[in-house]
């Protein structure tokens, strides 16, 4: 299965994004923002839309188009938290600007508008070629860097941004530093292995990952695990059955994974129900993240 | 016929709007789809469940591709995959159990497997669906009278039961903690609404598209909660501002070359954006001036 040169590919420029949205996500599901990962992908989308009917690169306008919706998005957020309407009046101007688009290049290019469209929004991990797929293992890679180095004061600004900014963590920075990840993940994810996978993999592994442990750098050691293990499973899955799209598979084995990640919990109380048949007084009330010291010195 | 062109005549240009009968239809429809989403919108823009809007509006596509590789009948596939969809998003267990995070997560995750069945009901249908952009950005220009009754029904439908637990749901809405206490049933109208908002959403995609309806959903409620905070008010003015947003751009759409959903969507950016500046700037203005 290795030997396959297309496989080869997918399986490369697949794991390491599938790292990047498992770090990423695992911060996005923390702070509330999994609804921005998505707006970022759709802005991905018009982005390559816009940039063909300007008659430029497809990528390149998608680059641009989705790091300058992410600054957006975090100069309308302003602060720390990102309001999801802000964000749903984004996505529905930033489409209709998208469709204007559309209506240019249909018009300007014997449209095959629909076609190219449809391809944007769910990719092709299968179609990746060598140098397609090493850029979007690098940037995936570069993506995690960063994700890594801004790891704990994010956490601390991303748990109790009062205390940080007292602290002098730069809170509003790490989150600009952070929605420009996102816009990275999104943009490179969008166009390698397409819209619908980037929130899959965004969303299910993280979502797991936080109902599993409480535990802070296990928890994205675990997101970022699953997404690698959905991705190769999913690939495999597809090679065996070819009807099914690989961004189907994939996201059907994260889904399932996020799924059985709450079983556990739901044994557990329905358990306690039965036993003292009175209702759960003890669920735990908030995002309990075990910070690994509590010691912190400022950057 | 020659191109219909824009003059000063106001009433000129009105009967021509209303020279064929499928700009009849259209307008029929898009104000049956205002009034609808103008209200579910407004308790979903309150409830701050954009997020839950936006993937049921995109449910749309698994809908369509799952009745056209099934063979269902009319628009089921469409309601089928909101409703499943509304219900798969909803919270479980206690809502203190499962974070704001992990309840975002979820939606995204639903909206994830909603695109990626839909993605393999096309593949395993081996076809292209016909007009994915007609699908994302609606067609507005062909809907049939059947279609016009269809979101009529649903529409009275919807409204008739949120007349019913409207006032509740407000109450839930606004202070859950409270209405628990006071024995309101928080979890139960929560069900209830995400599936009136489900209905309501797939009713309308099917006529205006994925997009347009969320144009329609989100701005309008939006710039209404803006200009006033009391709910009766502000209910009444979503409805208009939507209604206002529909009409305007049909005529916009009828008399240019662009498409409708640029100028939906852009008309009620630019409603937001007036009502923005306009209150933040009577706001800083009494903060001036001294009580």
């Amino acid at each position: 299965m290795i030997t396959n040169a297309i496989l080869q590919h997918a399986l490369l420029a697949g794991t390491f994004i599938a790292i990047a949205c498992g770090l990423v996500g695992w911060f996005a599901v923390l702070r509330v923002q999994v609804f921005a990962a998505d707006a970022l992908s759709h802005f991905a989308f018009t982005g390559a839309i816009v940039g063909l009917a300007l008659g430029l690169d497809a990528r390149l306008g998608l680059f641009v188009f989705t790091i300058a919706c992410a600054m957006l998005l975090a100069a309308l957020g302003g602060r720390a938290h990102i309001d999801d309407l802000a964000i749903g009046i984004a996505i529905t101007w930033v489409l209709g600007l998208g469709v204007l688009a559309l209506g240019f290049f249909a018009t300007s290019s014997a449209g095959s508008g629909g076609a190219s469209a449809a391809n944007t929004l769910f990719g092709s991990i299968l179609g990746l070629d060598a140098v397609h797929a090493q850029f979007a293992a690098f940037i995936a890679i570069g993506v995690s860097m960063l994700m890594l180095v801004i790891a704990r004061p994010l956490l601390f600004s991303s748990l109790d941004p009062g205390a940080a900014r007292a602290r002098g963590v730069p809170v509003v920075l790490l989150g600009v530093l952070f929605l420009l990840a996102l816009g990275g993940v999104a943009a490179e994810a969008t166009q390698a292995v397409g819209a619908l996978l980037l929130l899959g993999l965004v969303a299910a592994p993280a979502g797991a990952a936080h109902r599993l442990t409480t535990h802070a750098y296990r928890g994205m050691m675990l997101s970022a695990g699953i997404g690698v293990f959905a991705v190769w499973v999913g690939l495999w899955i597809a090679n065996a059955f070819p009807n099914i799209p690989p961004s189907t598979a994939i996201t059907a084995v994260a889904a399932a994974i996020f799924v059985c990640a709450g079983a556990p919990t739901s044994v557990r109380r329905w358990a306690r129900r039965t036993d003292d048949g009175q209702s759960t007084a003890t669920d735990n009330p908030s995002p309990k993240i075990d910070v690994p010291s509590a010691r912190y010195r400022p950057m | 016929m020659t191109n219909p062109t824009l003059s000063w005549n106001v009433v000129w240009d009105v009967r021509q709007l209303l020279a064929y009968p499928f700009m009849m239809q259209a307008l029929l429809a898009g104000t049956i789809a205002a009034v609808l989403s103008g209200v579910l919108g407004w308790f979903m823009v309150l409830r701050r469940q954009t997020f839950a809007g936006h993937t049921l509006a995109a449910m749309s596509f698994p809908g369509a591709a799952g009745g056209a590789l099934f063979g269902l009948p009319g628009a089921l596939g469409y309601y089928l995959a909101s409703v499943l969809a509304a219900l798969a998003m909803t919270r479980r267990g206690s809502p203190r159990a499962e974070t704001p995070g992990l309840q975002s997560a979820r939606i995204g995750l639903v909206q994830a497997v909603g695109l990626a069945a839909g993605f393999l009901f096309l593949s395993l249908s081996s076809g292209v669906l016909g007009g994915l952009d007609d699908l994302l950005f609606g067609s507005f220009l062909g809907i049939t009278p059947t279609q016009v009754i269809t979101l009529t029904v649903v529409a009275v439908a919807v409204l008739g039961v949120l007349a019913c637990i409207g006032r509740p749901l407000l109450f839930a809405s606004l202070d859950p903690e409270l209405a628990r206490s006071l024995g309101v049933p928080v979890r139960t109208l929560e069900v209830g609404f995400m599936l009136l908002l489900g209905l309501a959403v797939a009713a309308t995609t099917q006529i205006t598209g994925a997009l347009l309806v969320f144009a329609l959903l989100v701005t309008p409620p939006a710039t209404a909660q803006r200009l006033t905070s009391r709910p009766g008010w502000s209910l009444v003015l979503s409805v208009g501002c939507a209604l206002v947003v529909i009409w305007l751009s049909l005529g916009a759409a009828y008399f240019s070359i662009y498409p409708l959903g640029f100028f939906t969507t852009s008309i009620g950016f630019a409603l937001y954006v007036v009502a923005l500046a306009g209150t933040s700037l009577s706001r800083r203005r009494e903060r001036i001036q001294p009580a």
